[in-house]
């Protein structure tokens, strides 16, 4: 059922450090890689059918492979450790644990694309993280694993880690290479696209953090074991991130496909004395879902049947002692927040949704409210720069689809109908604030 | 609870106080900073980190030092710093304190614990204690959601807090009682913190456990249920090929259960841990 492989040595002895790594096989798998054609690197994990892991699910060896390898630029591999998207919260971990498993992945992936230079873009928040990826990276330089002429092979790399300084939007590509230029954060027009003109316009691949670190494992086992698992368009285990009102949240690897029926089993369910009501499969930015989707495969076929995306299988559980509406207007205000400004529909348009959205939590709206909501939604997504402002409108259209009669209630009753204490994790402490 | 979300403004901004702390040797780690990319001005955002190790805050000085290394206007520099959230044009205290107010947070108690902290520090959103001790700010998903309701005291995390726990943290902070990251280091100070995110290494890395209970909650279900990865029968790869879901490895030892407890001081690896070379 659960299926740990990147996962697999957290709770090793100091997983985090080089030598607790290479007790349980780590930088085998780089040495097998540079015995290979960087191209053959490239065609392994085009076969295992991994996908990104950050969000949209593109084919990694794929994307790889569009790298001009006849352009005379030097090449980027920059990985993307932004990890922002709401409820998401699978590469921090992974990366607390177990950095050296990202930063295998950093050379090998680097290798197969020919790039000299690999950057570790982590946002800032995250002190302890920087520290150990910090100490990773001094430890694979110590061992000869990054430098010059790696293992005899001639291949030079520099790896940097670079923490950002908070800002959500720097998890978009484009955004992050503004960023990691030394820029203002904001989406660049594409195409270009980085492959063929990305960090400093030489041609750049950006993965996201998990996508990296599943190469070391995909180069061990080879890429008919990682096709093994999975569904027939989504192959691998992952990361499911479980979080909110569960027994027992956190991380759970297993293959791609699992649903959240047999997922919430594991966790020992939701939250004792109470019943699901809504979930996002992918973070605050994908479509929310209801407990008639217990069953969706999750997988990126599955969920997307289901009106909604895999994202970043970030599974935020909320229980009937949740107000959706005060969820939505907070995500919503998260957007607002991070909107870059660039482009007009996205910065007026999640400041109008959030004027909107709080006079329907105060209890002061009306059904026409609701109209407005969607056409404004309408409006916003498809119509804006960069994918930011379509993952605000989600939460908005979703919960209208699925909880109308929750918005009229907070009409109805003047406010909202929902005690805020009763949903706390202190609830049942009687604590109080 | 927009009110959140508003940040006080009433209090000037001192532009400069004429008391810079930037010296000879900060131009030098900012120009050792711009040395470490393959295009200067990619450093930006860690020297810009380095400013506020220096002084406490993003100054105009930090950012006409910033300029100068990196041949841009101090113009140039602002419009940047401005943009991101981590950047502060106001002093801050010795322990910048977040509370997690994001949707799920939130909902899990995180508003409930910012309005006691509020009230308990007698300071609003962005503001600091007259001691000059703590600056409160409530914070976006600082991806912990599985440990929410979540804090961070100066970027590391703070687990499953309650109003309790919280008062009881920042009354530790302000009294200089050590304290320590469940998922991380002792607490240094904000400035501290900031000279390491701005590439120059404490040393702390070694502190803390692997994670807490709950990113190990998966693992551990696992192990206990003898659940693996399928077994591979790869033969293209190195012949000294470790089966990486061999069952020896479920009896490899673990950190304690408790979050916060040091998975390092456990006992030594057992052999079989050990990969046969
Ligand atoms: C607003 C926004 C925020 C994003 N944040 C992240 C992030 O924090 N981490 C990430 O890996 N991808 C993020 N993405 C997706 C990236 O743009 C990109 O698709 C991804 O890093 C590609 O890596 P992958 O192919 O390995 O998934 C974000 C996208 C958008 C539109
Ligand atoms: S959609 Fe929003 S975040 Fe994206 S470019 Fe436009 S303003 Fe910026
Ligand atoms: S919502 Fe608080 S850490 Fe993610």
């Amino acid at each position: 059922m659960l299926t740990p492989v990147l996962s697999d040595n957290w709770d090793q002895i100091r997983s985090w450090q080089l030598a607790s790594y290479q007790r349980s096989g780590g930088y085998d798998a780089l040495k097998t890689a540079l015995r290979m054609q960087p191209a053959d690197v490239v065609t392994a994990v085009k076969d295992s059918g991994l996908r990104g892991r950050g969000g949209a699910g593109f084919p990694t060896g794929m994307k790889w492979s569009f790298i001009p390898q006849d352009n005379p630029n030097p090449k980027y591999l920059v990985v993307n450790a932004d990890e922002s998207e709401p409820g998401t919260c699978k590469d921090i971990p992974l990366m607390l644990a177990s950095p050296h498993t990202l930063v295998e992945g950093v050379i090998i992936s680097a290798y197969a694309i020919r790039a000299s230079t690999a950057f570790i873009y982590v946002r800032g928040e995250v002190l302890h993280v920087v520290r150990r990826l910090q100490q990773a990276v001094e430890e694979a330089k110590a061992a000869g694993f990054i430098g010059t002429d790696i293992l005899g092979t001639g291949y030079d790399l520099d790896v940097i880690v670079h923490a950002g300084a908070g800002a959500y939007i720097c998890g978009e590509e484009t955004a992050l290479l503004d960023s990691l230029e030394g820029r203002r954060g904001q989406p660049r027009l594409r195409p270009p696209f980085p492959a063929v003109a990305g960090l400093y316009g030489c041609p750049t691949v950006i993965n996201n953090v998990e996508s990296i670190a599943s190469v070391p494992a995909i180069i061990n086992n080879g890429p008919d074991w990682f096709a093994s698992m999975g569904t027939e368009k989504s192959k691998g285990m992952t990361l499911y991130s479980l979080s909110g009102h569960v027994t027992r949240p956190g991380q759970y690897e297993a293959p791609l496909g699992i649903t959240l029926r047999q997922l919430l089993d594991l966790a020992g369910g939701v939250r004792e004395g109470h019943t699901l009501k809504f979930w996002t499969p992918g973070g605050s930015s994908t479509p929310l879902l209801t407990g008639e989707h217990l069953d969706v495969p999750l997988d990126y076929e599955g969920v997307g049947a289901a009106g909604s995306m895999l994202g970043t299988k970030a599974l935020q559980i909320f229980d009937d002692t949740t107000c959706v509406v005060r969820s939505v207007l907070r995500w919503t205000e998260f957007y607002k927040h991070e909107s870059c400004g660039k482009c007009t529909p996205c910065r007026e348009g999640t400041w109008w949704l959030v004027q909107i959205l709080e006079r329907m939590e105060a209890g002061k709206g009306s059904e026409e409210d609701l109209e407005t909501l969607l056409d404004l939604s309408d409006n916003i997504t498809g119509r804006s720069f960069c994918a930011l402002a379509d993952g605000a409108t989600a939460p908005i259209t979703s919960s209208i689809q699925h909880f109308k009669d929750e918005y009229l209630a907070h009409f109805t009753n003047g406010g909202c109908p929902f005690d805020p204490m009763a949903s706390t994790l202190f609830a049942t402490a009687g604590a109080s604030a | 609870m927009a009110e959140n979300h508003t940040t006080a403004t009433n209090k000037t901004v001192p532009y400069s106080t004429g008391d810079s702390k930037i010296t000879d040797t900060t131009i030098a780690e900012l120009r050792e900073l711009a040395g470490r990319y393959p295009v200067a001005r990619s450093a930006l955002l860690p020297m810009l980190h380095l400013v506020q190790s220096v002084e406490g805050r993003i100054t105009p000085e930090g950012i006409e030092a910033c300029a100068d290394v990196l041949g841009l206007t101090g113009a140039e520099v602002s419009a940047v710093a401005t943009f991101y959230t981590m950047y502060k044009r106001r002093p801050v205290g010795d322990y910048h304190v977040g509370v997690c107010t994001n949707t799920l947070c939130a909902v899990m108690g995180g508003d409930l614990i910012f309005e006691r902290l509020k009230q308990h520090l007698d300071v609003g959103n962005d503001e600091t204690t007259e001691d000059g001790k703590i600056t409160l700010e409530h914070l976006e998903c600082n991806a912990a959601c599985d440990y929410a309701p979540v804090m961070m005291v100066n970027w590391e995390f703070f687990d499953d807090m309650t109003p309790e726990s919280a008062t009881q943290l920042v009354d530790d902070l302000r009294e200089g009682t050590e304290v320590k990251s469940p998922r991380g280091a002792t607490i240094c100070t904000w400035r501290e913190a900031e000279r390491v995110l701005a590439g120059f290494p404490d040393g702390r890395a070694d502190e803390g456990p692997t994670g807490g209970k709950a990113t190990l909650a998966g693992l551990r279900l696992a192990r206990e249920r003898n659940w693996t990865a399928p077994a591979s029968n790869h033969s293209g790869g190195s012949p000294e090929l470790r089966d990486t879901v061999s069952p020896e490895a479920a009896s490899g030892p673990r950190p304690g259960d408790q979050p916060g407890k040091e998975s390092g001081t456990g006992s030594p690896a057992t052999p079989d841990s050990r990969k046969e070379d």
